[in-house]
């Protein structure tokens, strides 16, 4: 496997270490490293520590729980605002761990002087996301803080489900599987940073945000075949396949050409310097399925209005280095990597 | 920004990668070619580009990414005016991560300096205009494509009466930076593969003293990865043909004199100055500096900063990659002291820059080749 992250760091470097960066919030690598270095030591536990978007673990009846903060900025974007996706974040986490989400617990943190009109419409979307995804929030925290220390609101959700009998695991995967994305990537994550960063354009670009519970549990009904389950949010499908690979040991094609994208987001992407691969999904899967399997799964994901687009986009392979590999349209081939965190908009 | 359909069909690349392989082997000798645009350097790796390659053709990476060619001086000035009380320090994203002697703007703006990414020029201008008792510099970088906003930047500012807006000025013109790689002597290079934002703006006649003068060929390009293949089966074919000609295959955009209006207003605000480039030193007339009319908008005057110091960060070499002397992997911190989680030189902070390409893509092309040889 290839070490990325063997470093002697300069005494420049070590500065960065000292103080939080919004880079350290960027889902990429930075992320792991700080949530390897400070989170995990000391909270440590064998539930914890499997790093699922889930948990699961043995209450009365076997559970799954999840935990998310959001703290998007546009608070409202084309196709969504921040309490729909508070809520189909956490119910997704929760999905792609086989779970049937129970209840949610959610925490709200306000900024003094906040429009109440604009509370109001969160509110309204959470409630509408909630009822679309048939899950209850059962219990809540509001806190508001002084001018200049919040961002209008902070929303924290934490979801309780119902564990499947379904195993979705890295380690279930094996050479030969199929990996299938759900519908056209990156629609969130463009949506988001064209309204937060260029206001001003016009595009039908929308977010892609939305409960993906019944689609997943029609899947898993149907196709014992499924492996493993991932929404692809920060850090994009790079980042899910990457970290499969990695976590495998086992080397990933995908075919650039299969992998389906809008031709407005694409344009955003370019415009932006961005790519693609790299950019949040809130209303996308990717799952990983044995090769048998593969037919059903997407016949059952197409049944879906949020799965009509699926697509078979890539395989798992026996070579044992860890590696995703991308076969570019051109017929190219080169690595995809998890990318590194905050997306930066290039010059030119 | 699909400009060339044409292109993008499988079999038009298949053409320009056939009419590539039969050039290098009718060329029978190594040839090296040279980008001098950040934007072909992440097109050719993104599509693979390099692992289609004839083993006799090589395609550099050259000064063309504007942050990587960025000196550390310029850098530490940025940082310096950031963490002046009072002032907001307005840049586009590439920049925030480029290590300066003592941190980097991202680290600045950590410690409590009023840092702030923005896409357009214009936006520091709003951002001045909407609150007049705050000082707001912009990080004037890049080459001749970012340079016309810049000037429109001030040429605003001016319009709007606007005392509380400047520009660090460190705009750089791409010719000057070519003919100082070919007279230094020690990079052979074959010819260029001209960048499509800059020619638009300069036009493709710009490029003709290369050719006359040096003997290059050189060929325009547009950004997808098929218009990069066909842009170097030209250029192969060029030298085995001998013919040092100036070629452009990006005419949908790029006309022979260029964007008349972007190169006058430039002309209105800046004027050619020495310059100090990372990797190449100081290149005469290399530079764009505000005209003395426009004084009271350079930064380096109003906050009585004097000219930025040519200093570079030890171990790293940048700047012979940005030459094409050595690639990435020959630099003993590449990979190891120095990745884009902690990147020390610009070329591995930039999404554009050589190092970062390479490491984000270009392993596979490695191991993919040996994997493939191991198999035969």
């Amino acid at each position: 496997m290839i070490d990325l992250y063997e470093t002697k760091t300069s005494s420049a470097n070590q500065a960065v270490g000292q103080r939080i960066s919004l880079a350290h919030g960027g889902g990429g690598q930075l992320t792991d490293e700080l949530v390897a270095s400070c989170v995990l030591p000391r909270l440590d536990n064998c539930v914890l520590s499997q790093l699922l978007d889930s948990a699961l673990f043995r209450g009365a009846e076997r559970l799954a729980l999840t935990i998310d903060s959001y703290v998007v900025k546009p608070l409202k974007f084309p196709g969504g605002d921040i309490g729909r996706l508070a809520i189909c974040g956490t119910v997704n986490d929760l999905a792609v761990c086989g779970a049937t989400p129970l209840a949610i617990a959610l925490s709200l943190i306000l900024t003094e002087g906040l429009e109440r009109r604009v509370l109001e419409e969160v509110m309204d979307s959470l409630a509408a996301a909630a009822l679309e995804a048939r899950v209850s929030i059962v219990t809540g925290d509001t806190k508001v803080v002084g001018r200049g220390q919040g961002d209008g609101i902070y929303i924290t959700t934490a979801g309780v489900g119902a564990a499947g009998t379904h195993k979705l695991h890295p380690d279930e995967v094996r050479p030969g599987d199929a990996l299938i994305v759900s519908g056209p990537i990156a629609d969130h994550g463009m949506a988001v940073m064209l309204a937060r960063e260029m206001p001003q354009v016009q595009s039908v670009l929308k977010s892609d945000v939305a409960p993906l519970n019944e689609m997943i549990e029609r899947l898993l009904e149907r196709v014992p075949g499924v492996v493993f389950l991932r929404d692809p949010t920060r850090g994009g499908l790079s980042g899910v396949v990457a970290d499969l690979a990695n976590r495998t040991g086992l080397h990933i094609t995908l075919e650039e050409q299969d992998i389906p994208i809008r031709p407005e987001t694409w344009h955003v992407a370019d415009m932006l310097g961005v790519d693609p691969l790299d950019v949040a999904n809130e209303g996308k899967i990717l799952a990983v399925v044995r090769p048998d399997a593969a037919e059903a799964a997407l016949a059952a994901l197409r049944q879906d209005a949020h799965g009509k687009d699926a697509r078979i986009i890539g395989q798992v392979n026996d070579a044992r280095d860890g590696v995703c590999e991308l076969h570019t349209k051109m017929g190219g081939r080169r690595v995809l990597q998890k990318p590194y965190g905050e997306q930066l908009p290039r010059i030119c | 920004m699909n400009l060339a359909p044409a292109l993008e069909t499988p079999s038009a690349t298949e053409e320009s990668l056939r009419r590539l392989r039969d050039a290098a082997a009718t060329l029978g000798r190594p040839a090296k070619f040279m980008e001098v645009c950040g934007t072909h350097t992440m097109s050719a790796f993104r599509s693979g580009l390099h692992s289609l390659m004839p083993n006799n053709v090589t395609l550099l990476s050259g000064p063309g990414c504007p942050v990587c060619v960025t000196s550390q001086g310029d850098i530490d000035q940025l940082i310096e005016l950031a963490r002046r009380p009072g002032i907001t320090l307005c840049t586009y994203g590439d920049m925030l991560r480029v290590m300066g002697s003592e941190g980097s703007l991202e680290q600045a703006r950590g410690e409590g300096a009023d840092v702030r990414v923005v896409y357009s020029s214009l936006d520091a201008v709003a951002l001045a205009a909407a609150d007049r008792h705050r000082n707001v510099v912009f990080a004037a970088v890049g080459f001749e494509t970012t340079t016309p906003a810049s000037a429109a930047a001030v040429e605003q500012a001016r319009q709007l009466g606007l005392e509380n807006f400047s520009i660090l000025a460190s705009h750089k013109l791409i010719i000057p930076a070519m003919r100082a790689l070919l007279e230094s002597g020690d990079v052979r290079v074959d010819g260029f593969m001209c960048p499509g934002h800059v020619s638009v703006i300069i036009g493709a006649a710009a490029f003709e003293p290369i050719v006359r003068q040096y003997h290059k060929p050189c060929v325009i390009a547009g950004f997808e990865g098929p218009q990069i293949a066909a842009a170097l089966a030209r250029l192969t074919e060029l030298v085995s043909q001998g013919r040092p000609a100036l070629e452009n295959l990006y005419s949908q955009a790029v006309t022979e004199e260029g964007n008349l209006a972007a190169q006058a207003i430039t002309d209105r605000v800046f004027m050619p100055a020495d310059w100090h480039w990372r990797g190449l030193g100081e290149l005469k007339g290399s530079g764009l500096t505000l005209r003395p009319e426009y004084a009271q908008y350079d930064a380096r005057v109003r906050f009585s900063l004097g000219t930025p110091q040519g200093k570079e960060a030890p171990g790293c070499r940048c700047g012979e990659v940005i030459t094409g002397r050595v690639t990435p992997v020959e630099c003993t911190l590449f990979g190891t002291a120095c990745t884009p989680v902690r990147a020390i030189g610009p070329c591995m902070v930039s999404s554009e820059g050589t190092c970062q390409a390479w490491f984000k893509y270009k392993r596979l092309t490695k191991t993919a080749k040996t994997r493939s040889v191991a198999r035969d």
